[in-house]
């Protein structure tokens, strides 16, 4: 290469991590669809950074000035705009990626050793986005937004002994106001974002330290060339390079087209209630949280009482922790699994019906449907490690199917 | 999943993104025009209690209207700032004495109700002299606001019952509250129009560089579906 290349390369490993993440990392050849998620979670965790330095820029985080400061963002900034449905929209359709990516590894087996850590680190990624979202939806200081902080936060005192004084902790005094706004502000902004980004790192080393899983579930390593690769593996620099651009331009296409057109998505996105300033004394009917995090707070609700409605909560964020161990099938795909792949159905059905059911006010008629719905919801890890060792099976290829 | 479940998803998902695109009912025929007539009519009845305090009176001089226009027909005579945000003409104090509470800011009314729920809220008053003002509302029961449109629209009671017919004809009426509504949800969102102009620009940018992306893609993946008919892949490629 250069004389600037092989200088910098004496310094610095440039040209090793291309080859050992890039150029020499093997792929299996048959990703679908889903394999998209990973690249495109990596661009809008970037777009979110930026979008959210600019705004930064603008925002007071006083109790007085927020509502206002994101106003004059979206009214008197150039651009502002933009910048601010960016980083809005560009959450919930985080949050659609994340529960594609998540629902992919269940679909084909990819939790399974040895992908547990790498499962272990992404769910950690995905608990951190909520504190995230969370944080950063209490930061405009609509009355929503009010609201929520003052209800998350007293989750906390529910904690036995220290609860009340975690809960003053967290709010920085009695009530929301702008020391809340500033801790918040840090945590989202600082903290709780190193933490994602570092986790994120983490992600991508253990991921290229076992390799791939594919949609068959089936190990490429094991059948490996005269050349030492996996014959079903490509290098990942060019072909999936080239690939994960072709999705990063379909994706942008998606993202413009609900920034310039459905910018608050019929108030999925953004919400009716942020548009109202915070106000103590308006308490909310109903403080619903956005639909990403609707379905652990209608299981919460399933229950009429505190301490057992956030156990089960508690229950149903941390079961997906133990799925590599819940499954004890020894195939992984639900490719050749029908009964696994009927129960992974089932699964994704209950959470949604459960994201629209949490957002309903809380009504008699509403409780079956919570209640079902967390017993399914539960009912799958719980039955899982009993199923999936006499569940039938369907035979599994030699090789990857494309 | 099948292709066609795929193809179905996406068509769904797409019917329902257009059916939010579209203006909800045929009154509102949403345009810089009707924006203004709405601002006007705004500035006629409204203002006298409402402010639009996140909109400043100079952004309707980018919808096309002049600067000597806005100060006659929109800012009201009480030294309102050309560079602020629109205030309304009574104070704030005298109006919360009389109606019980402050008239809200209506800046994010249309994002926070709904452009339906106000045109319906609009047209919703009837005469009701149990209420202090003599006013009710089938929409907002017990509404603090006094039909101020009354005299155009007409006055009914509360089974609908024309009791004094308004100046307006109702479609010309019908019309004028839609323009007050399509102005206020200008308001709420003054990034509209910019919005939808640059919009097909970023989309055929983008559709454009995702079809080179693809032509480049096949390019390259040509390798990987001959190397099942014994050709080598492109290995990779040494530094
Ligand atoms: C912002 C968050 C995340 C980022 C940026 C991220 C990034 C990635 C990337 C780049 C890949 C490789 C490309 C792909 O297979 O799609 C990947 C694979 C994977 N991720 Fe994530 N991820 C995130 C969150 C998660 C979460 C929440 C989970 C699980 C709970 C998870 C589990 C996995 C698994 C199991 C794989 C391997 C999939 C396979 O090989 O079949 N990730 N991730």
């Amino acid at each position: 290469m250069s004389r600037f290349g092989d200088w910098l390369n004496e310094r610095f490993p440039a040209r090793e991590m291309m080859r050992e993440h890039m150029t020499e990392y093997y792929a299996p050849k048959n990703f679908n669809i889903f394999y998209y998620t990973g690249s495109l979670l990596l661009l809008m965790i970037f777009l979110q950074l930026i979008s959210g330095f600019l705004l930064m820029a603008h925002y007071v985080p006083t109790s007085q000035g927020a509502f206002d400061s994101v106003q004059g963002i979206m009214y008197d900034t150039r651009w502002g705009w933009l910048i601010r449905y960016m980083h809005v929209d560009g959450v919930s359709l985080i949050f659609i990626l994340l529960y594609l990516h998540i629902g992919r590894g269940m679909l084909y087996g990819s939790y399974r050793k040895p992908r547990e850590l790498l499962w272990i680190i992404g769910y950690l990624i995905y608990i951190m986005m909520m504190g995230e979202a969370f944080f950063g939806y209490v930061l405009p200081f609509g009355n929503l937004s009010y609201w929520a902080g003052q209800v998350i936060t007293s989750i906390i005192h529910a904690v036995p002994f220290v609860g009340p004084g975690l809960t003053t902790l967290a709010r920085g005094g009695p009530g929301v106001g702008s020391a809340t706004l500033q801790r918040f502000l840090a945590l989202h902004a600082v903290l709780w974002f190193l933490i994602i980004a570092a986790l994120i790192v983490m992600h991508v080393l253990a991921l290229h330290q076992v390799g791939s899983n594919n949609p068959d579930g089936i190990e490429i390593k094991q059948h490996k060339g005269p050349d030492g690769h996996p014959v079903d593996g490509i290098p990942f620099h060019p072909y999936y390079t080239v690939k994960d651009i072709f999705g990063v331009g379909v994706w942008l296409i998606i993202f413009a087209a609900i920034i310039f057109y459905a910018p608050t998505m019929h108030g999925v996105f953004l919400e009716r209630t942020t548009f109202f300033r915070a106000n103590p004394m308006v308490a909310l009917p109903d403080v619903t949280p956005p639909w990403y995090l609707a379905p652990y707070y209608a299981m919460l609700r399933a229950i009429p009482n505190k301490y057992f409605g956030i156990a089960l909560m508690g229950l149903a964020i941390s079961l997906p922790f133990f799925l590599p161990w819940l499954d004890r099938n020894p195939v992984r795909s639900a490719r050749y699994r029908p009964v696994y792949r009927m129960m992974i159905i089932i699964m994704a059905i209950t959470f949604f019906t459960l994201a629209w059911v949490g957002e309903q006010p809380p009504l008699p008629k509403y409780f079956i449907i919570e209640r079902l719905g967390a017993v399914i919801y539960v009912g799958f890890y719980l039955l899982l490690p009993i199923i999936s060792s006499i569940e039938p099976t369907r035979k599994v290829p030699e090789r990857v199917q494309s | 999943m099948t292709r066609k479940t795929w193809v179905s998803a996406t068509a769904g998902i797409l019917a329902w993104f257009a059916a939010g695109c579209a203006v909800a009912a045929p009154q509102f025929s949403f345009s810089k025009t009707t924006v203004l007539a709405g601002a006007r009519l705004f500035a006629e009845h409204c203002s006298a209690c409402h402010s639009v305090g996140s909109l400043r009176y100079n952004r309707l001089a980018a919808l096309g209207m002049s600067k000597a226009d806005i100060e006659k027909e929109i800012m009201l005579p009480n030294g309102a700032n050309y560079l602020k945000g629109m205030e309304p003409a009574m104070d704030v104090a005298d109006a919360t004495k009389w109606f019980g509470i402050p008239p809200p800011n209506l800046s994010h009314m249309v994002r926070a109700r709904g452009q339906k729920w106000i045109y319906a809220y609009l047209t919703s008053f009837y005469w009701d002299p149990a209420r202090p003002s003599g006013w009710n509302n089938h929409v907002f029961p017990n509404a603090a606001m006094p039909d101020i449109l009354a005299p155009w629209g007409g006055t009914y009671a509360s089974d609908g019952k024309l009791l004094q017919p308004g100046l307006e004809s109702p479609a010309v009426y019908h019309q004028q509250v839609a323009e007050i509504v399509d102005f206020l949800r200008y308001a709420s969102d003054p990034s509209i129009f910019e919005r939808h102009t640059i919009g097909p620009y970023v989309l055929g940018a983008l559709v454009l560089l995702t079809l080179f992306a693809y032509l480049l893609k096949r390019e390259y993946w040509k390798d990987v579906y001959n190397r099942g008919n014994g050709k080598q892949a492109r290995g990779p490629k040494q530094g």
